[in-house]
């Protein structure tokens, strides 16, 4: 089989010392219990797992006692029964000798299992209930990085998986775990294998192993022949070579292919497993184990008795060299791993975790203090060597020069840190530290980056809603304040005193808000520009976010808008109507444009939306309709009123002459008398309204004359006809001195007529329109309400003028 | 005189085309706002603590665009000073000490039995990370805050501490080696010590 596979080359690698065969003199010991086993939440990559248990409770041998936190991250099992004995921050096996949260176990001695849960028929599961259990099963990459298995064989799940390589090449010098595993294991790593493919469905299953396993792999051999396993299963020998056994360097042997940079072995249809994993993935389905111990080459020569042992996670590392016979006077450095890609570790009681592969006790003459760095010859015996084709010499000058830029430019990232480079070196430069400190360095800054970012993205939104919040105050208090002088003025007219300071301060009030109405609009225009930034992004959060922004802008929008239209048209009345005229079809052109365009963007809205089969398609239908009929009122009213305008525009003339006409003083009582007939005739109308009601609720009409209404009712309608008598007689005699001073009396009357007409039909159209925005919008009701009433006050004013003129028309 | 006046004409139409090109250049290819802001806003800590004497990171950013000193942002220290001497092209001058002392990073905590609920801590946050309402108590979310300390000056019972961010084995970054010059005395071989000659 060997032979019928072809086998590739990668770039560099180097021969260093092998050094395995001390610990494969004895057979797979196996050490006793110790006092404690110290179990890390984060043995994998990823989240640190969640603690299910508590201090003092009793644990059996395969219990859940940590759950997964998140997507990328693994769950752990007692390791046997026991007591809990703390959870609690202890020192861990990893470079920094720091502390993490670990939870320690006193074992009963008792090694009292819980019910498993096998999953024998896993041929029939479906593969996503496979991937389930064996995260629940705790399954992690146990070849070095612990990277949980599940994640990496749903990646598989989506691709369509041209190779699924079995990783036995073990490259680093003296470990021996794996080798001991595949002679220990056979049959299980054959059938763990068989469990990956069914879940990979690979094109081709490859076993990559060196060829210094002569053993395991006669005993691979035999055991695939024996289940007639070669054509689906091939086992091909790769010569010894360090690091064959990296991932992307194993790839590149067995397939010829090369990993790009920046990208994962599933991205080119690859996925690698250690034999560590597919054992434990055996374990676990088809005997129903989670992963709880695995098998650990103790070995230099400060120990009497190098050998393999399979251990339970979570042992402390001094348990071992005790039981491989330690020499303390002559162990100089321990290191978890081995020698090339290994560290150093400084505490001794640190346990044994998921990607423990080994423990090397070296003696002064094996592992010496390194030598001093000298300075680079640039002699190029790193490059040479590197397997995975970089330039070590470059990145050592931009790293030591902190240029992490252009270390990222040249790749630094791709450096699997085997430490070939530094095996090599003349000068005994610690290149790999180097990169290592280059890595964290720009790790570190990217965080910052992110965090900083974050950090100014809550900052704008928290301004951004402040502002917000201020306008909308602002607008209240608008709100709150206008109603006052709209009393104020109408109290001056009914005073009959000049209306000429009135309309400033109208004039001012408008100016305010038509001010805020533009900075509302300019922010409602922003929040929707963001808002479709955030749907061409799809952030869905701030999706939802900016909606809510982007409707209660355009709340207060209308909110202002309509109290623009109530405040607006005060200064118009009062104005000089040509001009008031001229301005409100002004506005109201604006209104028919603005109007329009709504249409339109709400129109391409619907267009977009159908393109994407958007869910508030019908939404937008509607508002699209809603649009367009207020475009067509706008667009109505716009040419009524230049009608209107082109009128009164013709009669302009003749009105102000005419205006001259008549003495101030009689002017001023007729006013005032218009006004005292329309306020009576309010009057009347609430006291018929309120009578209806009283009706409409049950009571009879005696007792509605007892509520004295109907008297109030009459009295006042006795007070319009003698007000409208006082109008008339002041009215002729008006019309007489203008008369008198000009030549044509009745052609002003039928003008005034003219004029009247078009004010009521002004107020009238004024007051349909406050209606229906009063059903758009209840919850301006009230303020709505407000201007209705004014409406219709000023209407009657009209009306009653109107009636007058007629009168005086028919009269003459 | 004829070729001068040719030659003049010629200048003239081609500066009148160049003109033409140029002005429509301008306004096609405008840029809206000052984008070296950006970039000064974009090298800032974004913890919008103030310490530098403007209220918040863009308005400092816009300050140094304009002329003002580069080492007045304590939270960003020595490595933002070099980074914006390196993009402005200015020298890095050291971190001016009356707008604070560069610190470690740091991460408000609320003492929450102490506190009374009074929301003050919530309006001074600039990056809205303290959770809580009036009369309930409030705590901050230690991943949203930028360590500005702006809410420990409000606090009425001074329950808000400042807590290092410790290094944990997740943050914990390598070392870079000490280099080649640091044991001057080996610097040739035989300097060895005995124990350090046995090699691979």
């Amino acid at each position: 089989m060997s032979s019928a596979a072809t086998i590739f080359d990668f770039h560099g690698g180097i021969h260093p010392e092998q050094n395995k065969t001390q610990s494969l003199q004895l057979p797979l010991g196996k050490p006793k219990l110790p006092q404690e086993l110290i179990l890390p939440l984060g043995q994998h990559i990823g989240q640190a797992s969640r603690p299910l248990v508590h201090v003092g409770d009793y644990v059996l041998k395969g219990q859940t006692i940590a759950i997964n936190n998140g997507f990328l991250s693994s769950f752990l099992h007692a390791p046997t029964s026991g007591h809990i004995k703390a959870i609690e921050e202890k020192a861990i096996a990893h470079p920094s000798g720091l502390q993490d949260a670990c939870i320690v176990l006193e074992p009963d001695n008792q090694e009292t299992w819980c019910e498993l849960h096998p999953l024998p028929l896993w041929q029939e599961s479906t593969k996503t209930d496979v991937l389930t259990y064996l995260a629940e099963m705790g399954i992690v990459g146990m070849g070095g990085a612990g990277f949980p298995t599940q994640v990496k064989l749903q990646g598989a799940q989506k691709n369509n998986l041209e190779y699924l390589i079995i990783n036995a090449a073990e490259c680093e010098p003296y470990i021996t775990a794996d080798d001991m595993l595949i002679r220990e294991k056979t049959a299980q790593l054959v059938q763990g294998i068989q469990i990956l493919q069914f879940l990979a469905e690979a094109n081709e299953v490859l076993i990559g192993i060196e060829d210094n396993k002569p053993k395991a792999i006669e005993r691979l051999q035999n055991e695939l022949r024996i289940r007639h396993l070669e054509k689906q299963i091939k086992l091909v020998v790769v010569p010894t070579k360090y690091p064959s056994g990296g991932e992307k360097q194993l790839i590149q042997l067995l397939t010829d292919q090369e990993v790009p940079s920046g990208k994962h072995p599933i991205d080119i249809g690859i996925i690698c497993q250690n034999v560590g994993t597919c054992v434990a993935i055996y374990d676990a389905i088809v005997l129903g184990k989670p992963l709880i111990s695995r098998i650990t080459t103790l070995t230099g020569d400060a120990l009497s008795q190098p050998q393999n042992v399979e251990v339970l996670l979570g042992t402390p590392i001094e348990h071992l060299l005790n039981y491989a016979g330690c020499d303390a006077s002559q162990l100089q450095r321990l290191i978890m791993g081995g020698p090339m890609m290994g560290f150093t570790l400084e505490n001794h009681a640190v346990p044994v975790v998921k990607t423990t592969n080994c423990i090397l006790a070296g003696t002064a003459k094996e592992l010496p203090q390194p030598a001093p760095e000298q300075a680079c010859i640039r002699c190029g015996m790193c490059e040479q060597v590197c397997p995975a084709s970089l330039l070590p010499q470059q990145l050592l000058w931009f790293t030591k020069s902190q240029e992490f830029e252009k270390a990222e430019h040249y790749n630094l990232f791709d450096c699997i840190e085997c430490g070939a480079c530094s095996y090599v070196c003349p000068s005994n430069i610690p290149l790999v530290q180097y990169y290592r400190h280059g890595k964290s360095e720009i790790r570190e800054a990217r965080e910052a980056n992110i965090k900083s970012d974050h950090a100014k993205i809550r900052f704008e939104a928290r301004k951004a809603r402040q502002e917000a919040e201020a306008a909308e105050k602002e607008a209240k208090r608008l709100a709150r304040t206008k109603p006052a002088p709209k009393k104020d003025h109408d109290k001056k007219v009914a005073a009959g005193t000049p209306e000429a300071a009135k309309p400033s301060t109208a004039n001012d009030a408008s100016k305010k808000l038509k001010i805020d109405i533009a900075i509302a609009k300019a922010k409602l225009k922003k929040l929707e520009k963001a808002l479709t930034t955030a749907q061409e992004e799809e952030r869905s959060e701030s999706i939802s976010q900016l909606q809510i922004e982007v409707d209660e802008q355009k709340n207060t929008l209308s909110q202002l808008e309509t109290e623009l239209s109530t405040v607006a048209p005060a200064p118009v009345k009062t104005a000089k109507v040509t001009n008031s005229e001229e301005a409100a079809i002004k506005q109201l052109k604006i209104d028919t444009a603005i109007a329009k365009a709504a249409v339109k963007k709400i129109e391409k809205a619907i267009k977009r939306a159908e393109d994407i089969n958007a869910p508030e398609l019908g939404e937008l239908n509607q508002q699209l309709e809603t649009a367009t009929s207020r475009a067509a009122e706008l667009d109505k009213s716009l040419t009524a009123a230049k009608d209107a305008f082109e009128k009164s525009s013709t009669e302009k003339n003749s009105i102000t002459v005419e205006r001259k006409g008549p003495s101030d003083t009689d002017q001023v009582a007729s006013k005032k008398l218009k006004i005292d007939i329309a306020i009576a005739n309010a009057a009347v109308k609430k006291a018929k309204k309120n009578i209806d009601a009283m009706k409409s609720d049950g009571l009879d009409e005696s007792a509605i004359e007892a509520s004295g209404l109907t008297k109030k009712l009459n009295e006042n309608e006795a007070k319009v006809t003698a007000l409208q008598a006082q109008l008339a007689q002041l009215t002729p005699s008006s019309t007489n001195t203008s008369s008198d001073t000009k030549a044509e009396a009745p052609n002003p009357l039928a003008d005034q007529i003219k004029k009247q007409k078009i004010a009521v039909a002004l107020a009238k159209a004024q007051l349909s329109k406050l209606n229906k925005k009063l059903e758009k919008e209840p919850e301006n009701a009230a303020e709505i309400q407000i201007a209705i009433s004014e409406k219709q006050a000023a209407q009657m004013v009209a009306e009653t003028e109107l009636s007058q003129l007629l009168n005086t028309q028919e009269k003459n | 005189m004829t070729t001068i006046l040719i030659a003049v004409g010629i200048l003239l139409l081609l500066s009148l085309i160049f003109g033409a090109i140029l002005g429509f250049a301008n306004v096609r290819f405008h840029v809206e706002g000052d984008p070296i802001v950006e970039q000064i806003d974009a090298i800032l800590p974004q913890t919008q603590c103030g310490q530098c004497g403007h209220p918040g990171c863009r308005p400092y950013a816009e300050a140094i665009a304009n002329g003002e000193a580069i080492n007045h942002c304590p939270p960003g220290g020595q490595a933002t000073i070099q980074a914006l001497a390196d993009l402005l092209d200015v020298e890095a001058i050291p971190l001016d000490g009356d707008h604070g002392e560069e610190t470690a990073k740091r991460v408000a905590v609320i003492r929450e039995d102490e506190c009374i609920g009074c929301t003050k801590c919530i309006q001074a946050c600039p990056v809205d990370a303290i959770l809580g309402a009036a009369k309930q108590m409030h705590t901050v979310i230690a991943d949203e805050c930028t360590g500005c300390d702006l809410c420990i000056e409000p606090c009425p019972v001074d329950c808000i501490d400042m807590v290092e961010i410790g290094v944990t084995a997740k943050t914990w970054s390598w070392d870079k080696p000490v280099g080649p010059m640091s044991r001057p005395g080996n610097l040739i071989a035989t300097d060895r010590q005995p124990s350090t000659e046995a090699s691979h």
